[in-house]
């Protein structure tokens, strides 16, 4: 049936295809009596059959794209569905309790999740949640009805889903994905973001696509305008077949340029660099031919969990991405949480205003043993390739020299101890206002700034972008957010450090000329911009950018006039 | 029948991971393995016995084969504890 969704055009480009549904169907169970034994014992031992077949594939799967450590989670799964203990009592439950195998084995599982939640091992508490997926998996083998799950994917498809979930390791299935479509979120929720980042057209909040869109039914998602269209006739199909043509052609062009280095047309070198959420976007990030890491956040390493994480388990992290990465400099963002982003094992206090409230840097200084461990983590880890330490939501001189003073007191204790260490830059994100103001003042002490514009422009416009309310006063390109962005660059220049960028606004095609018209080293951002960003810059002459510069800096009174300007200065090259 | 007692070194203890290698380990032998911490004692062919003893740092830890091919799965599994960095 034909129908027309209209949501937020989240990640750029048209798909076309089946749909898959991604949403979990019901596994709702009855308790029954049984009066056939072998006939419930026999179904039993089908359905964990079924099920260690089907995660056999799924690890088979994950080995490939994630490695044998990124798959270690399904062999726990299988170990699970072939646990002779396990076996064995639900058989029992069959046998003499005549339990039906839905309500058996789920009691037996949930009991040994029951004992795992009394242990002090906080690591095994939270493999709870690998029980009810083990629980869930058999459910739906003996219910017949198929738990959806991407790594099985065989072929193309647009996938339809309510929200995407760190944790539904999508990454790993990325080549049979077309598109997404999904009920909630915004432009820079998860799955926007990723996405974004996997170069997939993706068209979220649609509200009721779940409902709407059937397994199967032919789909067209359009990822630039935000619509969605189903069953569509055959002149929209060719029209959206060339448009995917069209974008291969030029995502493989685009390809081209992953090894080079990015200069603009009159020879000016600037660095192209990657946002990172959690270390399983490493391959993304060198595919995409980033030249550095820009920004990678740490807060999956401490939200993903239900304590906090040990030093080591740190370590390993920071010290596969920089191993990796290695010989790019990477920039690792210390803990950027607050109320806005609480964590439960923290405790922390209910605030009227989060965003002006204890958190990032905050939160570090107020709670230094967790600050500490971060650091001695990052330390130790430095060895391993090329780390650059930062600090975010500095507003205060005083809170970087706190700081600063923290990670010398632990880097001369490792010293001491004669821990292996790397050479560290020790920097701050720009993203107060008061910090942009007195820019100058910090870049006698610092060892680089990178400008973090999604909270600067927030902070600086008063407004939270996520209401959407209020979400036009989110404007990257108005001339008050450029008159702070172009001070804190020449700040830097004055004091002979580099200036970085690591907010969404690096990768925007009005905002490059730009930015890199004041001079701006490195341009951070979601690694599927990269290329389309190295290929623009390319283009660009950066001397004659300085006169645009010039005029939306000091003669621009919106947003509109900016863009105007920009796109009368370089027409052919900043239509978004 | 083999008895040996060993001390966990490492932070994390016997999570998942370990013992999902642990269970791969013991598994291939057709002698009862079994894993005793505390006064609780679990088949080490199960994982969900293993895990739910929730073995920590510094634990003592005895485990015991018994069987025709005792001694190799004995080897096995002390094998497996060192390599994963477990015990020393």
């Amino acid at each position: 049936m034909r129908a027309m969704l209209k949501g937020i055009a989240a990640s750029d480009g048209v798909a076309c295809g089946r749909v898959y549904r991604f949403v979990e169907p019901d596994l709702t169970v009855k308790k029954r009596t049984i009066t056939n034994l072998d006939y419930e014992l026999n179904r039993f031992h089908q359905a964990l059959e079924a099920a260690v077949s089907e995660v056999e594939t799924i690890e088979t799967r994950a080995t490939k794209s994630l490695g044998a450590d990124g798959a270690q989670v399904f062999s726990a799964h299988r170990a699970m569905l072939q646990d002779p203990e396990v076996i064995a009592a639900t058989e029992t439950k069959i046998k003499v309790e005549h339990l039906n195998a839905e309500v058996a084995f789920a009691t037996v599982m949930n009991d040994f999740a029951q004992s795992f939640l009394a242990t002090d091992n906080t690591l095994i508490k939270e493999r709870t949640s690998d029980v009810h997926d083990v629980v869930k998996r058999v459910t739906a083998h003996l219910l017949g009805v198929t738990l959806p799950n991407l790594a099985l994917l065989k072929e193309p498809v647009v996938v339809v889903t309510h929200d995407l979930n760190p944790s539904d390791t999508v990454s790993a299935a990325s080549k049979y994905i077309l598109g997404f479509v999904t009920d909630l979120g915004g432009r820079t929720s998860h799955s926007s973001i990723l996405a974004r980042s996997l170069n997939i057209p993706a068209v979220v909040g649609t509200q009721t696509g779940t409902q709407t869109l059937m397994d199967g039914d032919s789909v067209i998602v359009n990822g630039s305008t935000g619509s969605v269209v189903s069953d569509p006739d055959q002149a929209e199909l060719d029209t959206a077949k060339q448009a995917m043509l069209d974008r291969i052609t030029n995502m493989k062009r685009l390809a081209t340029l992953r090894n080079h280095t990015t200069t603009s047309r009159d020879g000016v070198g600037v660095t192209l660099a990657a946002n990172m959420g959690t270390a399983s976007d490493i391959p993304n990030v060198l595919q995409n031919g980033a030249e550095a890491v820009g920004l990678m956040r740490t807060e999956f390493l401490y939200m993903d969990s239900e304590q906090l994480p040990t030093e080591d388990e740190q370590f390993a992290t920071y010290r596969q991405v920089l191993e990796k990465l290695a010989p790019r400099p990477v920039v690792i963002r210390t803990l950027d949480i607050g109320g806005d982003k609480p964590l439960p094992y923290l405790h922390q206090k209910q605030e009227a205003n989060p965003f002006l409230g204890a958190r990032a840097i905050r939160q570090s200084l107020a709670h230094q043993a967790i600050f500490r461990s971060q650091l001695r983590a990052l330390l130790r880890a430095s060895a391993y390739g090329n780390l650059r330490i930062m600090f975010p939501m500095i507003a205060t001189l005083d809170e970087f020299r706190q700081a600063k003073a923290i990670y010398d007191d632990e880097r001369s204790k490792l010293t001491t101890a004669r821990v292996p260490l790397g050479k560290i830059k020790v920097g701050m994100m720009v993203e107060v206002p008061a910090a942009a103001l007195l820019a100058d003042r910090f870049a006698h002490e610092v060892d680089f700034m990178s400008i973090g514009t999604n909270d600067l422009i927030g902070y600086t416009m008063a407004a939270d972008r996520t209401n959407q309310d209020v979400s036009y006063l989110y404007q990257p390109y108005h001339p008050a957010i450029l008159r702070l962005v172009q001070r804190i660059i020449t700040a830097g220049h004055t004091a002979g450090i580099p200036v970085a960028m690591c907010g969404e606004m690096a990768g925007d095609p009005i905002a490059v000329p730009l930015l890199l018209g004041m001079g701006l080293d490195e341009f951070s951002m979601g690694a599927g911009s990269i290329l389309k960003t190295r290929q623009l810059i390319s283009q660009l002459n950066a001397k004659d950018l300085q006169g645009l510069v010039e005029s939306a800096v000091n003669s621009a009174d919106t947003s509109q006039d900016v863009i105007t300007m920009v796109q009368a200065a370089v027409p052919d090259l900043t239509q978004a | 029948m083999e008895k040996r007692e060993f001390r966990v070194t490492a932070e994390t203890g016997i999570h998942a991971r370990p013992a999902t290698l642990l269970v791969q380990a013991a598994s291939k032998f057709n002698s009862e393995v079994s894993l005793q911490y505390q006064d609780k004692s679990v088949n080490l062919k199960s994982i969900m016995g293993v895990m739910s003893l929730g073995v920590g740092q510094n634990a003592s830890i005895t485990i015991t084969t018994d069987g025709d091919d005792e001694a190799d799965a004995m080897n096995a599994v002390a094998e497996t504890l060192k390599k994963e960095g477990l015990s020393d």
